[in-house]
Protein backbone atom coordinates (compact mmCIF):
# COMPACT_ATOMS: atom_id res chain seq x y z
CA UNK A 1 0.00 0.00 0.00
CA UNK A 2 1.87 3.04 -1.25
CA UNK A 3 1.15 6.37 0.43
CA UNK A 4 -0.43 9.12 -1.63
CA UNK A 5 1.57 12.03 -2.95
CA UNK A 6 -0.13 14.39 -0.50
CA UNK A 7 0.72 12.10 2.41
CA UNK A 8 4.39 11.96 1.39
CA UNK A 9 4.45 15.74 1.09
CA UNK A 10 2.87 16.10 4.53
CA UNK A 11 5.55 13.87 6.07
CA UNK A 12 8.31 16.00 4.54
CA UNK A 13 7.15 19.23 6.19
CA UNK A 14 7.71 20.24 9.78
CA UNK A 15 4.76 22.51 10.53
CA UNK A 16 5.30 26.00 11.90
CA UNK A 17 2.09 27.30 13.43
CA UNK A 18 1.41 30.58 15.24
CA UNK A 19 2.23 29.26 18.71
CA UNK A 20 3.59 25.77 18.10
CA UNK A 21 5.47 23.45 15.82
CA UNK A 22 3.96 20.22 14.57
CA UNK A 23 5.07 16.96 12.98
CA UNK A 24 8.52 17.31 14.47
CA UNK A 25 9.87 13.76 14.68
CA UNK A 26 11.11 11.82 11.67
CA UNK A 27 9.08 8.72 10.97
CA UNK A 28 11.14 7.13 8.22
CA UNK A 29 11.76 3.89 10.09
CA UNK A 30 10.75 0.33 9.22
CA UNK A 31 7.55 -0.66 10.98
CA UNK A 32 6.30 2.87 11.48
CA UNK A 33 3.82 2.78 8.61
CA UNK A 34 2.24 -0.64 7.90
CA UNK A 35 3.27 -2.02 4.54
CA UNK A 36 5.93 0.59 3.87
CA UNK A 37 9.60 -0.18 3.64
CA UNK A 38 11.93 2.34 5.17
CA UNK A 39 14.88 -0.02 5.66
CA UNK A 40 18.34 1.36 4.97
CA UNK A 41 19.22 0.96 1.30
CA UNK A 42 22.51 2.38 0.09
CA UNK A 43 21.50 2.57 -3.57
CA UNK A 44 18.25 4.31 -2.75
CA UNK A 45 20.18 6.76 -0.60
CA UNK A 46 22.69 7.37 -3.39
CA UNK A 47 19.84 8.26 -5.74
CA UNK A 48 17.93 10.44 -3.31
CA UNK A 49 20.88 12.39 -1.85
CA UNK A 50 21.35 15.77 -3.47
CA UNK A 51 23.92 18.45 -2.83
CA UNK A 52 23.61 21.88 -4.44
CA UNK A 53 26.32 24.49 -3.99
CA UNK A 54 25.03 28.06 -3.84
CA UNK A 55 28.04 30.05 -2.73
CA UNK A 56 31.61 28.84 -3.10
CA UNK A 57 34.21 31.26 -1.86
CA UNK A 58 37.40 29.82 -0.38
CA UNK A 59 36.45 30.62 3.19
CA UNK A 60 32.69 30.84 2.86
CA UNK A 61 30.55 28.02 1.51
CA UNK A 62 26.82 27.67 1.31
CA UNK A 63 25.28 24.49 0.02
CA UNK A 64 22.10 22.48 0.30
CA UNK A 65 22.26 18.97 1.66
CA UNK A 66 19.03 17.23 0.69
CA UNK A 67 17.92 13.75 1.66
CA UNK A 68 19.67 13.05 4.96
CA UNK A 69 18.25 12.88 8.45
CA UNK A 70 18.87 15.65 10.98
CA UNK A 71 20.98 13.29 13.08
CA UNK A 72 23.49 12.88 10.24
CA UNK A 73 23.50 16.56 9.24
CA UNK A 74 24.01 17.47 12.88
CA UNK A 75 26.92 15.05 13.17
CA UNK A 76 28.65 16.83 10.28
CA UNK A 77 28.01 20.22 11.85
CA UNK A 78 29.27 19.14 15.26
CA UNK A 79 32.41 17.59 13.78
CA UNK A 80 33.12 20.77 11.80
CA UNK A 81 33.01 22.84 14.95
CA UNK A 82 34.77 20.60 17.43
CA UNK A 83 36.60 17.67 15.85
CA UNK A 84 38.49 18.77 12.75
CA UNK A 85 42.10 19.22 13.87
CA UNK A 86 43.98 22.46 13.30
CA UNK A 87 47.25 24.03 14.35
CA UNK A 88 47.30 26.73 17.04
CA UNK A 89 49.74 28.27 19.46
CA UNK A 90 49.61 26.16 22.61
CA UNK A 91 52.70 26.96 24.68
CA UNK A 92 54.19 30.44 25.02
CA UNK A 93 57.70 31.03 26.41
CA UNK A 94 58.04 34.67 27.38
CA UNK A 95 61.72 35.62 27.31
CA UNK A 96 60.96 39.28 27.78
CA UNK A 97 57.77 41.29 27.92
CA UNK A 98 58.00 44.88 29.09
CA UNK A 99 54.79 45.95 27.33
CA UNK A 100 51.74 46.87 29.39
CA UNK A 101 49.96 43.70 28.29
CA UNK A 102 50.49 41.06 30.96
CA UNK A 103 52.18 37.80 29.95
CA UNK A 104 49.08 35.65 30.45
CA UNK A 105 46.83 38.07 28.56
CA UNK A 106 49.27 38.23 25.67
CA UNK A 107 49.56 34.43 25.65
CA UNK A 108 45.78 34.11 25.45
CA UNK A 109 45.68 36.56 22.53
CA UNK A 110 48.45 34.69 20.72
CA UNK A 111 46.65 31.36 21.08
CA UNK A 112 43.58 32.68 19.31
CA UNK A 113 45.47 33.82 16.18
CA UNK A 114 44.44 31.52 13.28
CA UNK A 115 47.39 30.07 11.38
CA UNK A 116 47.80 28.81 7.84
CA UNK A 117 50.48 27.16 5.74
CA UNK A 118 51.11 24.48 3.13
CA UNK A 119 48.20 22.02 3.35
CA UNK A 120 50.29 19.06 2.17
CA UNK A 121 52.77 19.99 4.86
CA UNK A 122 50.10 19.71 7.56
CA UNK A 123 49.59 16.07 6.57
CA UNK A 124 53.08 15.37 7.92
CA UNK A 125 52.15 16.59 11.39
CA UNK A 126 51.12 14.21 14.16
CA UNK A 127 49.48 14.66 17.56
CA UNK A 128 51.73 15.73 20.37
CA UNK A 129 51.24 13.27 23.21
CA UNK A 130 51.39 15.36 26.32
CA UNK A 131 53.61 14.25 29.14
CA UNK A 132 52.79 16.30 32.24
CA UNK A 133 56.14 15.50 33.88
CA UNK A 134 58.30 16.74 31.03
CA UNK A 135 56.27 19.13 28.85
CA UNK A 136 58.94 19.62 26.18
CA UNK A 137 60.28 16.07 26.10
CA UNK A 138 58.02 14.77 23.34
CA UNK A 139 58.34 17.74 21.00
CA UNK A 140 59.72 16.91 17.54
CA UNK A 141 59.44 18.50 14.12
CA UNK A 142 56.54 16.09 13.47
CA UNK A 143 54.33 17.50 16.20
CA UNK A 144 55.51 20.98 17.16
CA UNK A 145 55.86 24.15 15.12
CA UNK A 146 57.97 26.93 16.58
CA UNK A 147 57.14 30.58 16.02
CA UNK A 148 58.97 33.62 17.29
CA UNK A 149 57.82 37.14 18.10
CA UNK A 150 60.52 39.72 18.78
CA UNK A 151 59.60 43.38 18.54
CA UNK A 152 61.26 46.39 20.15
CA UNK A 153 59.81 49.89 20.07
CA UNK A 154 62.14 52.84 19.43
CA UNK A 155 61.76 56.58 18.98
CA UNK A 156 61.77 58.06 15.48
CA UNK A 157 64.00 61.12 15.75
CA UNK A 158 63.15 62.31 12.24
CA UNK A 159 59.65 63.47 13.22
CA UNK A 160 58.94 67.15 13.99
CA UNK A 161 58.32 68.13 17.62
CA UNK A 162 54.67 68.90 16.88
CA UNK A 163 53.90 65.34 15.75
CA UNK A 164 51.39 63.50 17.97
CA UNK A 165 50.65 60.31 16.03
CA UNK A 166 52.35 57.38 17.78
CA UNK A 167 52.58 55.49 14.48
CA UNK A 168 54.88 58.22 13.16
CA UNK A 169 56.61 59.15 16.43
CA UNK A 170 57.83 55.63 17.15
CA UNK A 171 58.98 52.56 15.26
CA UNK A 172 57.02 49.40 16.10
CA UNK A 173 54.47 51.15 18.29
CA UNK A 174 52.06 48.28 17.56
CA UNK A 175 52.70 44.54 17.50
CA UNK A 176 50.69 42.80 14.79
CA UNK A 177 50.10 39.15 13.96
CA UNK A 178 52.36 39.59 10.92
CA UNK A 179 55.33 40.00 13.28
CA UNK A 180 54.98 36.33 14.31
CA UNK A 181 57.75 34.58 12.40
CA UNK A 182 57.93 30.89 11.56
CA UNK A 183 61.10 29.17 12.79
CA UNK A 184 61.28 25.87 10.88
CA UNK A 185 62.71 22.88 12.75
CA UNK A 186 64.20 19.80 11.08
CA UNK A 187 62.29 18.84 7.95
CA UNK A 188 59.68 21.55 8.42
CA UNK A 189 61.68 23.79 6.07
CA UNK A 190 60.86 21.27 3.28
CA UNK A 191 57.17 20.93 4.15
CA UNK A 192 56.45 24.61 4.68
CA UNK A 193 58.61 26.57 2.25
CA UNK A 194 58.05 29.78 0.30
CA UNK A 195 54.34 30.59 0.02
CA UNK A 196 53.54 27.56 2.18
CA UNK A 197 55.27 29.02 5.21
CA UNK A 198 53.25 28.84 8.41
CA UNK A 199 51.91 32.31 9.12
CA UNK A 200 48.85 34.03 10.59
CA UNK A 201 45.81 34.04 8.30
CA UNK A 202 45.09 37.68 9.11
CA UNK A 203 48.32 39.71 9.29
CA UNK A 204 46.62 42.78 10.76
CA UNK A 205 45.49 41.44 14.14
CA UNK A 206 46.71 43.87 16.81
CA UNK A 207 48.41 41.91 19.61
CA UNK A 208 49.90 44.63 21.83
CA UNK A 209 50.99 48.28 21.82
CA UNK A 210 54.50 49.39 22.71
CA UNK A 211 56.25 52.63 23.63
CA UNK A 212 59.97 53.41 23.26
CA UNK A 213 62.10 51.12 25.38
CA UNK A 214 59.47 48.39 25.62
CA UNK A 215 59.89 45.06 23.91
CA UNK A 216 58.32 41.63 23.55
CA UNK A 217 60.52 38.58 22.92
CA UNK A 218 58.47 35.42 22.82
CA UNK A 219 58.88 31.86 21.57
CA UNK A 220 55.72 29.93 20.78
CA UNK A 221 55.06 26.24 20.25
CA UNK A 222 52.09 25.34 18.06
CA UNK A 223 50.48 21.90 18.17
CA UNK A 224 47.54 20.14 16.57
CA UNK A 225 44.33 20.17 18.54
CA UNK A 226 40.56 20.00 18.20
CA UNK A 227 37.83 22.48 19.04
CA UNK A 228 36.53 20.19 21.78
CA UNK A 229 39.73 20.91 23.70
CA UNK A 230 39.86 24.67 23.11
CA UNK A 231 37.91 26.97 20.78
CA UNK A 232 41.18 28.26 19.28
CA UNK A 233 41.51 24.89 17.50
CA UNK A 234 38.07 25.16 15.89
CA UNK A 235 38.61 25.45 12.11
CA UNK A 236 35.35 27.32 11.53
CA UNK A 237 34.03 30.70 12.55
CA UNK A 238 30.54 29.29 12.11
CA UNK A 239 29.23 26.05 10.75
CA UNK A 240 25.46 25.99 10.82
CA UNK A 241 22.42 24.78 8.97
CA UNK A 242 18.80 25.79 8.69
CA UNK A 243 15.89 23.92 7.17
CA UNK A 244 14.44 25.20 3.91
CA UNK A 245 11.27 27.18 4.67
CA UNK A 246 8.07 26.12 2.93
CA UNK A 247 5.02 28.33 2.34
CA UNK A 248 1.91 26.62 1.06
CA UNK A 249 -1.02 28.70 -0.14
CA UNK A 250 -4.13 26.52 0.33
CA UNK A 251 -6.70 28.98 -1.06
CA UNK A 252 -6.00 31.72 -3.60
CA UNK A 253 -5.16 35.08 -2.05
CA UNK A 254 -6.37 37.85 -4.37
CA UNK A 255 -6.88 41.58 -4.74
CA UNK A 256 -5.91 43.90 -1.84
CA UNK A 257 -5.10 40.91 0.34
CA UNK A 258 -2.44 39.75 -2.11
CA UNK A 259 -0.51 42.97 -1.58
CA UNK A 260 -0.74 42.58 2.19
CA UNK A 261 0.33 38.93 1.95
CA UNK A 262 3.47 39.80 0.02
CA UNK A 263 4.37 42.45 2.59
CA UNK A 264 4.28 39.83 5.37
CA UNK A 265 7.49 38.29 3.98
CA UNK A 266 11.02 39.55 3.33
CA UNK A 267 11.67 40.98 -0.14
CA UNK A 268 11.70 38.40 -2.90
CA UNK A 269 9.82 35.62 -1.08
CA UNK A 270 6.37 36.24 -2.57
CA UNK A 271 5.03 38.51 -5.28
CA UNK A 272 1.74 39.73 -6.74
CA UNK A 273 0.99 38.45 -10.22
CA UNK A 274 -1.74 39.91 -12.42
CA UNK A 275 -3.78 37.57 -14.58
CA UNK A 276 -3.50 38.83 -18.17
CA UNK A 277 -7.07 37.89 -19.14
CA UNK A 278 -9.07 38.82 -16.07
CA UNK A 279 -6.71 41.45 -14.65
CA UNK A 280 -7.08 39.90 -11.21
CA UNK A 281 -4.22 40.20 -8.72
CA UNK A 282 -2.99 37.02 -7.05
CA UNK A 283 -0.23 36.29 -4.52
CA UNK A 284 2.31 33.60 -5.40
CA UNK A 285 5.35 32.30 -3.54
CA UNK A 286 8.49 32.68 -5.67
CA UNK A 287 11.44 32.00 -3.37
CA UNK A 288 10.75 30.49 0.07
CA UNK A 289 14.52 30.13 0.60
CA UNK A 290 14.73 33.84 1.42
CA UNK A 291 12.07 33.59 4.11
CA UNK A 292 12.99 34.00 7.76
CA UNK A 293 9.83 32.17 8.94
CA UNK A 294 8.86 35.16 11.06
CA UNK A 295 5.22 33.93 11.09
CA UNK A 296 3.99 37.49 10.48
CA UNK A 297 1.44 36.12 7.99
CA UNK A 298 -0.20 34.06 10.75
CA UNK A 299 -1.02 37.18 12.78
CA UNK A 300 -3.62 38.39 10.29
CA UNK A 301 -7.13 36.96 10.41
CA UNK A 302 -7.77 37.35 6.67
CA UNK A 303 -5.15 34.67 5.91
CA UNK A 304 -6.53 32.18 8.44
CA UNK A 305 -6.76 28.74 6.85
CA UNK A 306 -5.36 30.03 3.58
CA UNK A 307 -1.66 29.57 4.23
CA UNK A 308 0.52 26.95 5.92
CA UNK A 309 4.08 27.65 7.01
CA UNK A 310 6.67 24.96 7.56
CA UNK A 311 10.15 23.76 6.95
CA UNK A 312 11.33 20.89 4.78
CA UNK A 313 12.52 18.15 7.13
CA UNK A 314 15.39 16.78 5.04
CA UNK A 315 16.56 19.93 3.25
CA UNK A 316 19.53 21.45 5.09
CA UNK A 317 20.98 24.79 4.01
CA UNK A 318 24.53 24.44 5.29
CA UNK A 319 26.80 27.39 5.80
CA UNK A 320 30.49 26.79 6.56
CA UNK A 321 32.73 29.75 7.26
CA UNK A 322 36.39 28.81 7.69
CA UNK A 323 38.91 30.67 9.82
CA UNK A 324 41.52 30.14 7.12
CA UNK A 325 43.64 27.05 7.73
CA UNK A 326 41.57 25.04 5.26
CA UNK A 327 39.03 26.10 2.68
CA UNK A 328 35.40 25.53 3.62
CA UNK A 329 34.86 22.73 1.09
CA UNK A 330 37.93 20.87 2.35
CA UNK A 331 36.61 21.21 5.88
CA UNK A 332 33.27 19.63 5.04
CA UNK A 333 34.97 16.71 3.30
CA UNK A 334 37.24 16.27 6.29
CA UNK A 335 34.24 16.26 8.61
CA UNK A 336 32.66 13.45 6.57
CA UNK A 337 35.96 11.55 6.69
CA UNK A 338 36.15 11.93 10.45
CA UNK A 339 32.65 10.50 10.92
CA UNK A 340 33.62 7.65 8.61
CA UNK A 341 36.82 7.09 10.59
CA UNK A 342 34.82 6.79 13.82
CA UNK A 343 32.65 4.10 12.21
CA UNK A 344 35.62 2.22 10.74
CA UNK A 345 37.47 2.23 14.07
CA UNK A 346 34.55 0.90 16.11
CA UNK A 347 33.74 -1.58 13.35
CA UNK A 348 37.28 -2.96 13.51
CA UNK A 349 37.25 -3.11 17.31
CA UNK A 350 33.94 -4.99 17.37
CA UNK A 351 35.04 -7.48 14.72
CA UNK A 352 38.25 -8.15 16.68
CA UNK A 353 36.51 -8.63 20.01
CA UNK B 1 65.89 31.91 20.74
CA UNK B 2 68.05 29.10 22.01
CA UNK B 3 68.82 27.05 18.92
CA UNK B 4 67.98 23.40 19.21
CA UNK B 5 67.75 23.35 22.98
CA UNK B 6 64.00 22.83 23.17
CA UNK B 7 63.58 20.60 20.11
CA UNK B 8 65.58 17.38 19.86
CA UNK B 9 65.99 15.83 16.42
CA UNK B 10 62.97 13.90 15.23
CA UNK B 11 63.27 10.13 15.32
CA UNK B 12 62.79 8.39 11.97
CA UNK B 13 59.04 8.28 11.50
CA UNK B 14 57.86 4.71 11.69
CA UNK B 15 54.74 4.40 9.55
CA UNK B 16 53.84 0.92 10.75
CA UNK B 17 54.25 1.73 14.43
CA UNK B 18 51.99 4.74 14.05
CA UNK B 19 49.35 2.50 12.56
CA UNK B 20 49.10 4.02 9.10
CA UNK B 21 49.26 1.93 6.01
CA UNK B 22 49.97 3.22 2.50
CA UNK B 23 48.80 6.75 3.11
CA UNK B 24 47.87 8.31 -0.20
CA UNK B 25 48.68 12.01 -0.60
CA UNK B 26 45.56 12.63 -2.68
CA UNK B 27 43.28 11.31 0.04
CA UNK B 28 41.62 13.95 2.21
CA UNK B 29 43.56 14.78 5.34
CA UNK B 30 42.78 12.33 8.10
CA UNK B 31 44.68 13.03 11.28
CA UNK B 32 42.72 10.64 13.43
CA UNK B 33 44.28 7.57 11.86
CA UNK B 34 45.37 5.91 15.08
CA UNK B 35 42.59 3.62 16.26
CA UNK B 36 41.86 4.71 19.83
CA UNK B 37 38.26 3.52 19.76
CA UNK B 38 37.12 1.93 23.00
CA UNK B 39 33.87 0.06 23.36
CA UNK B 40 32.59 -2.39 25.94
CA UNK B 41 29.43 -4.46 26.12
CA UNK B 42 27.43 -3.88 29.28
CA UNK B 43 25.49 -6.73 30.88
CA UNK B 44 23.06 -8.50 28.58
CA UNK B 45 19.54 -9.26 29.80
CA UNK B 46 18.67 -12.22 27.60
CA UNK B 47 20.40 -15.51 26.88
CA UNK B 48 20.26 -15.18 23.11
CA UNK B 49 22.13 -11.83 23.05
CA UNK B 50 19.27 -10.16 21.19
CA UNK B 51 19.37 -7.32 23.71
CA UNK B 52 22.48 -5.52 24.83
CA UNK B 53 23.88 -2.20 25.94
CA UNK B 54 27.21 -0.89 24.74
CA UNK B 55 29.40 1.79 26.19
CA UNK B 56 31.42 3.97 23.80
CA UNK B 57 34.29 5.91 25.28
CA UNK B 58 35.11 9.45 24.15
CA UNK B 59 31.97 9.64 22.00
CA UNK B 60 28.98 11.95 22.29
CA UNK B 61 25.82 12.97 20.42
CA UNK B 62 27.85 13.30 17.21
CA UNK B 63 28.21 9.57 16.71
CA UNK B 64 25.43 8.57 19.11
CA UNK B 65 22.48 10.14 17.33
CA UNK B 66 23.66 9.32 13.80
CA UNK B 67 24.32 5.71 14.76
CA UNK B 68 20.99 5.43 16.57
CA UNK B 69 19.21 6.63 13.42
CA UNK B 70 20.92 4.18 11.09
CA UNK B 71 20.44 1.23 13.46
CA UNK B 72 16.74 2.07 13.73
CA UNK B 73 16.66 1.83 9.93
CA UNK B 74 17.40 -1.89 10.29
CA UNK B 75 14.09 -3.84 10.07
CA UNK B 76 15.45 -6.56 12.36
CA UNK B 77 15.94 -4.07 15.18
CA UNK B 78 13.06 -3.53 17.57
CA UNK B 79 14.57 -0.73 19.62
CA UNK B 80 17.66 1.45 19.61
CA UNK B 81 18.42 4.42 21.82
CA UNK B 82 21.41 6.17 23.26
CA UNK B 83 22.17 8.27 26.28
CA UNK B 84 25.02 10.16 27.87
CA UNK B 85 24.69 9.11 31.52
CA UNK B 86 26.68 11.99 32.95
CA UNK B 87 27.77 15.20 31.20
CA UNK B 88 31.23 15.25 32.77
CA UNK B 89 32.09 11.69 31.79
CA UNK B 90 33.07 11.28 28.11
CA UNK B 91 30.95 8.17 27.70
CA UNK B 92 27.99 7.29 25.52
CA UNK B 93 25.69 4.33 26.17
CA UNK B 94 23.69 2.67 23.43
CA UNK B 95 20.88 0.16 23.92
CA UNK B 96 19.94 -2.19 21.10
CA UNK B 97 17.13 -4.76 21.10
CA UNK B 98 16.48 -6.93 18.08
CA UNK B 99 13.50 -9.13 17.24
CA UNK B 100 15.79 -12.14 17.74
CA UNK B 101 16.96 -12.91 14.19
CA UNK B 102 20.33 -11.27 14.82
CA UNK B 103 22.31 -10.40 17.94
CA UNK B 104 22.50 -6.85 19.18
CA UNK B 105 26.21 -6.83 18.42
CA UNK B 106 25.55 -7.78 14.81
CA UNK B 107 23.04 -4.95 14.54
CA UNK B 108 25.66 -2.53 15.85
CA UNK B 109 28.30 -3.82 13.43
CA UNK B 110 25.81 -3.50 10.57
CA UNK B 111 24.92 0.04 11.65
CA UNK B 112 28.56 1.12 11.73
CA UNK B 113 29.12 -0.35 8.25
CA UNK B 114 26.01 1.40 6.90
CA UNK B 115 27.04 4.75 8.36
CA UNK B 116 30.51 4.30 6.85
CA UNK B 117 28.95 3.67 3.42
CA UNK B 118 26.70 6.71 3.89
CA UNK B 119 29.78 8.89 4.45
CA UNK B 120 31.32 7.62 1.21
CA UNK B 121 28.17 8.51 -0.72
CA UNK B 122 28.09 12.00 0.80
CA UNK B 123 31.77 12.51 -0.14
CA UNK B 124 31.21 11.30 -3.73
CA UNK B 125 28.13 13.48 -4.17
CA UNK B 126 29.85 16.55 -2.74
CA UNK B 127 32.94 16.12 -4.92
CA UNK B 128 30.79 15.63 -8.04
CA UNK B 129 28.71 18.70 -7.26
CA UNK B 130 31.83 20.78 -6.66
CA UNK B 131 33.21 19.76 -10.04
CA UNK B 132 29.92 20.62 -11.70
CA UNK B 133 29.80 23.98 -9.94
CA UNK B 134 33.37 24.88 -10.92
CA UNK B 135 32.97 23.96 -14.60
CA UNK B 136 29.67 25.83 -14.75
CA UNK B 137 31.34 28.91 -13.32
CA UNK B 138 34.22 28.66 -15.81
CA UNK B 139 31.77 28.42 -18.70
CA UNK B 140 29.88 31.44 -17.42
CA UNK B 141 33.11 33.46 -17.34
CA UNK B 142 34.20 32.31 -20.82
Amino acid sequence: MAPTKEELERRRIVGVEAERVSNVTSTDFPGHYPGEDYAWDLERFRKSLKIQIHKANDLDYEFDLIGVDASVANAFRRILISEVPTLAIETVFVHNNTSIVQDEVLAQRLGLVPLRGDKKGFQQLRWLKKNPDEPAAEATDFNTVVMALKVTCTRNHATPATETDPEKLYFNSSVYARDIKFTPQGRQSEWFSGAGEIRPVNPDILLAKLRPGQEVDIEMHCVLGIGQDHAKFSPVATASYRLLPSIRIKQPITGEEAEKFVNCFPKGVAEVQTDKKTGQKKAVVVNPRKDTVSREVLRHDEFKGKVELGRVRDHFIFSVESTGMYNSDELFLQAVQILKKKCVDFHEKLLDS
Amino acid sequence: MADNETLPDAPEYDNEAAGDVDYDDDEPLDLTRENNAKIIMLGSATDDDSCASFQFENEDHTLGNALRWIIMKNPKVEFCGYSIPHPSEPKMNMRIQTYGDITAKDALIQGLADLRDLCDVVTDTFVAEKERFVTEKKQAVA
